[in-house]
């Protein structure tokens, strides 16, 4: 399939090409949306659709207007820094109690494994508006809805099955004689903890923390319920722009919050990568 | 030496410290496993108190319906001995429900229990605000009048807390003694008072007359055998045609029957609404035709969720095809316009979908560019089906592309090559030879797209219009605006079901260890 034999007839050929054609309309498909935006946040015009100076490439039709909007309002400032808040510490207790859990999962002889693993995965199973019902109603019991705790720890719950997966998968390649060796030569279980499995899973553990700290940032369903306006953060903002009255500001957030999801793919991929190398998994 | 180990044998094998070795190594296995299970616990009990009480207590929620005999505890009590249904109940029920509501109304419960059951019979609602002011200016005061009248003590609080405080005089005026306790909570947890400065409410006389000339009196007390002779010739009043004049609908058997029917702490209500039926006097039926939309909300979110998943195998098989068939670098390279969107905030997706099909969007500009739509009659591509469609093939593609191309990858390419030099065309090799291959692919990307489909929110939310929305807008709206929450409770617990179920299919085929992330 990668190139084309010289013996192919007509047919194949026709083929070969228009398969490569298809492939292309859905690779366009896929990326096409995302790219769009970013020349339209750039609109010096109020509009969401080329002008007709977009089109001729004249300077003046485009603008920062939307960039300087986004950096200036409060209405956007607050609830970026409010998901500044939120997100890393989500992050934090996910990782924390996500690693310990993993190292737990990966021993030998574990007891209702496959329990304790599907009850830790259900937060990425379960629907999200599900999620949010019953946080909504049980948070509201506790005194925990509507508070800077309460999306936190809901946050932290959604992400942790991501951290699981990874470090878990990480895990699958470690070699235990590590500890072992490490342990015969003296060291004691935290100093081998540290000393010889984390700098080891250190990648998995990364990207794991990675996946839910963009579970948190991203996230707009939990927060909607658990949260209250002193909660309002990025995403929210955003699905209130577009269900309400759209400002083309969105689309300055929009393009900020790509470059940052290319910036998190880049670094997850080189982690994944270096991980296999380590293990010797991948030829890369 | 050699001597001693001959001799062992006979006996169990030993550790180095003397102890028998199974018991030394069950030790050890079991401190491991006393060891992983505390590295573990913190986080399950992290989840437990965090994400899993929080289902149950929704799905607690979803049958909980302590309200209405909480609310209305005597009125539930006297309506066990209603016997003809067809038939408003007699005086004991309105007399129940006249201290019930006094009481609710008192601490501002009316209205909840009204908005309770008006989601089983509308107007309900309404009813109940309207009696929560009309009880207190029932006609009751003739009572009052009379028993002061008959003696002023009958007036003071110190006669009745003298009276309420011999328990033989509380076991013959049971239901004087039980108002009366409820007029002293009233008094002093409601309205903040002191109930010894305080006018003694009507309702108390009220019952103290149905007491008096409903049992007598036998006992010693000198002020109440008076009163029991007296009653006699008292002027009476019918409190249920107080009701009936407050408003003619408390007459109405059917209202009657909705409380008896929602009266039990536990009620499968909410699920039957949640399938377009209703309990009522017949037991289960359907629900009126109007009122019917949840089984269509339930096949419209199904069948939106199958056509965005055939969408996305559609699309997604030749990408996979193509990306495990490439080599390496190439496909790494390409491989990045799939992880990309997958990445990116679905926000942003969803905002750039919503800028793309606007009818003055991108894509109706280029339609109308190229001659294909006239400019007046531009396409309608968002609030509808079709925006949901689009933006959600979108979002969820990745999801169907990722699990393809791993099963894809290693499926071995000497296989085809072997069919084709047996002699299959091209097409043969690939249905009869790679197709079958790459199902177990095929499988799991459905079920997780499925999955994620028939959950989604915020998509439908802002692209889906009226007639693009899944049952998941229906759970929000029954939680924010319409304050359902027993319902809300319902819908989410049957949408959990099938998620579950699903997932249960899913773990059997892939497995869930085998869930890949980038």
């Amino acid at each position: 399939m990668s190139s084309l034999p010289p013996y192919a007839s007509t047919g194949q050929k026709i083929w070969f090409y228009s398969f490569r054609v298809i492939c292309g309309f859905i690779f366009f498909f896929l990326i096409a949306p995302i790219i769009t935006i970013i020349p339209l946040s750039f609109n010096a015009e109020d509009f969401f659709t080329f002008t007709p100076g977009m089109l001729a490439l004249d300077p003046d039709a485009y603008g920062l207007d939307h960039y300087r909007d986004f950096f200036t309002n409060p209405d956007w400032q607050q609830p970026l820094w409010n998901s500044v808040r939120i997100a890393p510490m989500a992050t934090l207790l996910s990782v924390a109690f996500g690693t310990l859990a993993a190292i737990g999962l990966s021993q030998s002889h574990v007891p209702f494994k496959g329990a304790i693993m599907a009850i830790l995965i259900s937060p990425m199973i379960v629907p999200l508006i599900i999620s949010a019902a019953g946080m909504y109603f049980f948070y509201s019991r506790i005194g925990l809805q509507g508070t800077y705790l309460g999306v936190v720890l809901a946050h932290a719950a959604l992400g942790i099955p991501f951290v699981i997966i990874t470090v878990t998968a990480t895990l699958v390649g470690f070699d235990k004689s590590l500890t072992r060796a490490s342990a015969s030569l003296g060291a004691d279980p935290v100093t081998t903890f540290f000393k010889v499995q984390m700098p080891l899973i250190l990648p998995g553990v990364i990207s794991g923390g990675l996946f839910a700290f963009i579970t948190s940032f991203d996230e707009v369903v939990v927060v909607l319920f658990v949260g209250s306006a002193g909660q309002k953060t990025l995403p929210w903002q955003m699905f209130i722009g577009l269900r309400e009255q759209i400002s083309p500001t969105i689309l300055a957030v929009a393009t900020i919050l790509v470059v940052i999801s290319i910036a998190l793919l880049t670094t997850v991929e080189l982690l994944r990568r270096r991980s296999e190398r380590l293990r010797g998994m991948s030829p890369g | 030496m050699t001597d001693n180990t001959a001799q062992t044998p006979a006996g169990p094998v030993l550790a180095a410290d003397g102890r028998p070795l199974k018991a030394s190594l069950n030790r050890a296995l079991r401190a491991q496993k006393i060891r992983a299970l505390l590295l573990i616990a913190p986080l399950l009990l992290f989840i437990l108190i965090t994400f899993i009480l929080p289902i149950a207590d929704m799905l607690f929620r979803s049958v909980e319906n302590q309200i209405v005999r909480e609310t209305l505890p005597r009125t539930v009590a006297a309506m066990e001995a209603w016997e003809n249904h067809e038939e408003a109940p007699g005086e004991d029920v309105y007399a129940g429900l006249y201290i019930d509501l006094f009481e609710a109304a008192e601490f501002r419960r009316h209205t909840r229990v009204g908005s309770r059951l008006n989601y089983e019979m509308t107007g309900i609602s309404s009813l109940f605000r309207q009696a929560g002011r009309g009880v207190g200016r029932f006609d009751t005061d003739l009572y009052t009048d009379q028993f002061t009248d008959l003696d002023t003590a009958w007036a003071d609080y110190a006669t009745w807390t003298g009276l309420m405080g011999d328990s033989a005089i509380r076991a013959a005026l049971p239901e004087t003694a039980d108002s009366f306790d409820t007029w002293v909570r009233i008094t002093i947890e409601a309205n903040d008072d002191d109930p010894a400065e305080e006018n003694i409410e009507d309702f108390v006389y009220f019952s103290l007359y149905r007491d008096l000339a409903g049992n007598g009196y036998s006992g010693s007390n000198a002020l109440l055998s008076t009163a029991a002779e007296a009653v006699s010739s008292f002027d009476s009043l019918s409190i249920r045609d107080q009701f009936e004049e407050l408003d003619e609908d408390w007459l109405n058997p059917e209202l009657m029957e909705t409380i008896w029917v929602y009266s039990p702490s536990y009620t499968p209500g909410y699920f039957l609404t949640a399938i377009d039926m209703q309990l009522s006097a017949d037991g289960i039926t359907a629900q009126p035709e109007d009122r019917q939309i949840y089984v269509t909300l339930f096949g419209r979110t199904l069948f939106m969720s199958l056509v965005i998943m055939g969408s996305c195998v559609l699309l997604g098989y030749p990408i996979a095809f193509l990306l495990a068939n490439l080599p390496m670098r190439i496909s790494n390279v390409l491989m990045i316009l799939v992880l990309l969107p997958f990445w990116t905030s679905l926000l942003v997706r969803t905002s750039a979908w919503k800028v793309l099909l606007q009818q003055q969007g991108v894509i109706n500009d280029i339609l109308v560019w190229i001659g294909m739509v006239p400019d007046d009659a531009r396409l309608q591509l968002i609030n509808n089906q079709t925006g949901t469609i689009i933006a959600m093939t979108h979002i969820l593609l990745p999801f169907m592309i990722l699990p393809l191309y791993s099963v894809m990858q290693t499926i071995p390419p000497s296989y085809v090559r072997a069919a084709k030099s047996l002699g299959a065309t091209d097409w043969t090799a690939f249905w009869r030879v790679y197709f079958p291959q790459s199902i177990p692919g095929i499988g799991a990307g459905c079920i997780l797209v499925f999955i994620l489909a028939i959950g989604y929110y915020i998509t439908p939310e802002l692209v889906g219009g009226r007639t693009g929305t899944f049952i998941s807008n229906r759970i929000a709206y029954h939680i924010s605006s319409s304050l359902n929450w027993g319902l809300a409770a319902a819908l989410g617990s049957i949408l959990l079901g099938v998620v579950l179920i699903l997932y249960w299919i899913y773990d059997r085929i892939v497995g869930i260890d085998n869930v890949k992330l980038g």
